[in-house]
């Protein structure tokens, strides 16, 4: 493996973080914020506890794996869809770099982005409500390989859209109802019993439930089932693009 | 000189579509030449550079670069390429100098900075090193694409219609940033629409057409092609056959025979089978013409006739 060709991958998306500050890092961290108001203050202030948690503190897992899904897919789709609709993909494709090189450098950087957002509105969320981490280890975990896994689902999303209207039609259609629907705002205890089994098919019900039970320790599925759920996911998310590789699926004429 | 650095063998490209854009191409550019490929928009040109340099999956047939394959030794294979293409693509917020310093690390080299200083004073681009992309003009962008393709030394260097859509001093300027990079040991294969360009960089020009390769010549042997010349005398009345005496000349007739073409160049002047000779001749034969006219073929009209026989009898 040869590590510049990722490093120029990696610095150079992350130089395009840093020149678009404004939209890559103010704009979730308003946007959470914003969340936390209406949700957590507003409305929050008049629900009770759940699963014995103030109703501010509990969305926070929530809102950062729903900005952390959304900032992955966004980020890694943008990042290869980019070079690919401006056409100086050439220069990737012609250049003397593995796969697994092309995917660490932009992946890599997408997930690095994520993760740097999740810890800040981590941060911030801890200005509205007082917040505890019970188990820091698996929290981080959760973090990295959510941010990992969704950056390369992103990064076939890029591969796959064929225009504008593509790259957005997976975050926007699928990935945002999913979230939503995922239990970012509530448990699924609070459903009806009918609902509480559709959620189950629901693959971010796993994800925010582990990510909650690394705060607080309660959670709506085993943490068994949270682990396995990711691993699956990175390892379909992986499959796929060692496919799209070999076959140059819209990437190789 | 037989020292390959790019062996092309029975490549076949057919796109999905069914489209074919390349038929059996056999192909070996030579160490240290510049190699001209001429042809039609649509000819394939495009799409043989592609597949050499990894961006089009070849149906059949195989690329060797510097004796690695293309596709099983890609590392050793593409770091000896650079390849500017045919479009102005480039990351518009970026500077000159990181979108080149970029280019270095992708293809796997360590940083240089002096070798990127080196790269970017050769192609006048030092002074705009700092300035984002989106605020150069056509000419400084296409150059900032060479700078890129020469940031990790290659030894091949690919330019895709390099001066098209470029002014004719910037166009002088690119042959002289390309005639710089042959005497420095870079192999060259350039396309081009512009005869003049081949005529006026390439050691060797290969002529493409439909996906096929018709010609690959020495330009200097093409050029001797250029030097004939053809005279058409037209008759009074027509000639069934030529008389003995006019055998010499090798001429040919047309038009019914009412056309009397006559081919030449400059060595059969000397041999005594000039124009005079032949006026000589046919004064003597009692053969009468009404009007003459000469014409010098070009590198074009053999181009022309290459690519379109039917068109162009």
């Amino acid at each position: 493996m040869n590590l510049y060709p990722i490093r120029a991958i990696y610095m150079a998306e992350m130089a395009r973080t840093r020149r678009t500050l404004l939209q890559s890092v103010v704009s979730p961290v308003i946007s959470t914020s914003l969340y936390f108001v209406v949700f957590g203050a507003a409305i929050g202030s008049r629900i009770s506890e759940v699963n014995g948690v103030s109703y501010g503190a509990f969305i926070v897992p929530g809102l950062i794996m729903l900005m952390l899904l959304n900032q992955s897919v966004s980020n890694a789709s943008f990042a290869i869809f980019f070079p690919k609709f401006s056409g100086s993909i050439y220069e990737l494709l012609s250049a003397p770099i593995s796969h697994l090189e092309i995917v660490l450098g932009y992946v890599g950087a997408s997930a690095s982005k994520s993760i740097l957002l999740g810890l800040i509105i981590l941060a911030t969320s801890n200005l509205f409500v007082p917040l505890e981490v019970a188990h820091p280890f698996w929290m981080l975990t959760f973090l990295v390989l959510t941010a990992f896994t969704f950056s390369l689902l992103g990064f076939i999303i890029g591969i796959w859209a064929d225009g504008f209207d593509r790259l957005q039609l997976v975050p926007l259609l699928v990935i945002t109802p999913l979230t939503f629907l995922g239990g970012s705002f509530y448990s699924i205890d609070m459903l009806p019993p009918f609902w509480q089994i559709v959620t189950l098919a629901n693959p971010v019900v796993y994800l925010v439930s582990g990510f909650r039970w690394s705060f607080y320790g309660v959670s709506d599925v085993s943490l068994a089932a949270s682990v396995g759920m990711i691993i699956l996911f990175l390892a379909v998310c992986l499959a796929t693009i060692s496919w799209i590789f070999r076959t140059g699926y819209r990437l190789k004429p | 000189m037989n020292d390959p650095i790019i062996s092309i063998n029975g490549l076949n490209k057919t796109y999905q579509g069914g489209f074919q854009a390349l038929t059996r191409v056999d192909l070996t550019i030579q160490r240290g030449e510049i190699f001209a490929l001429l042809g039609p928009n649509g000819a394939g040109k495009t799409t043989l550079i592609s597949v050499v340099c990894g961006l089009v999956n070849p149906t059949e047939g195989h690329v060797l670069v510097d004796g690695f394959d293309n596709v099983r030794n890609y590392r050793q294979a593409r770091e000896r390429i650079g390849l500017v293409p045919q479009e102005l693509t480039n990351e518009a917020f970026e500077t000159v100098w990181n979108t080149v310093s970029f280019s270095r690390g992708l293809f796997g080299k360590a940083p240089n900075p002096s070798h990127i200083e080196k790269v970017l004073k050769s192609l006048a681009l030092w002074d705009k090193r700092n300035n984002r992309l989106i605020t150069l003009s056509g000419g400084m962008k296409r150059r900032v694409l060479i700078a890129k393709a020469l940031s990790h030394e290659p030894r091949i260097l690919f330019l895709d219609e390099p001066t098209a859509g470029v002014d004719v001093e910037l166009r002088r300027e690119m042959w002289e940033v390309v005639r710089q990079l042959r005497d420095n040991g870079v192999t060259i294969i350039l396309t081009t629409h512009y005869i003049e360009e081949a005529e006026e960089m390439a050691d060797r020009i290969g002529v493409i057409n439909r996906g096929e390769l018709v010609l690959v010549e020495e330009k200097a042997a093409l050029m001797s092609k250029l030097g004939s010349k053809q005279l058409t005398l037209n008759l009074h009345s027509p000639l069934t056959e030529l008389p003995a005496s006019l055998q010499r000349f090798e001429l040919s007739l047309a038009a019914e025979g009412y056309e009397l073409i006559y081919t030449y160049d400059g060595s059969k002047e000397e041999e005594g089978y000039g124009i005079s000779e032949l006026l000589t001749t046919l004064e003597r034969e009692g053969i009468t013409f009404k009007d003459l006219h000469t014409r010098q073929s070009s590198l074009e009209d053999i181009f022309v006739d290459l690519v379109n026989p039917k068109e162009y009898p």
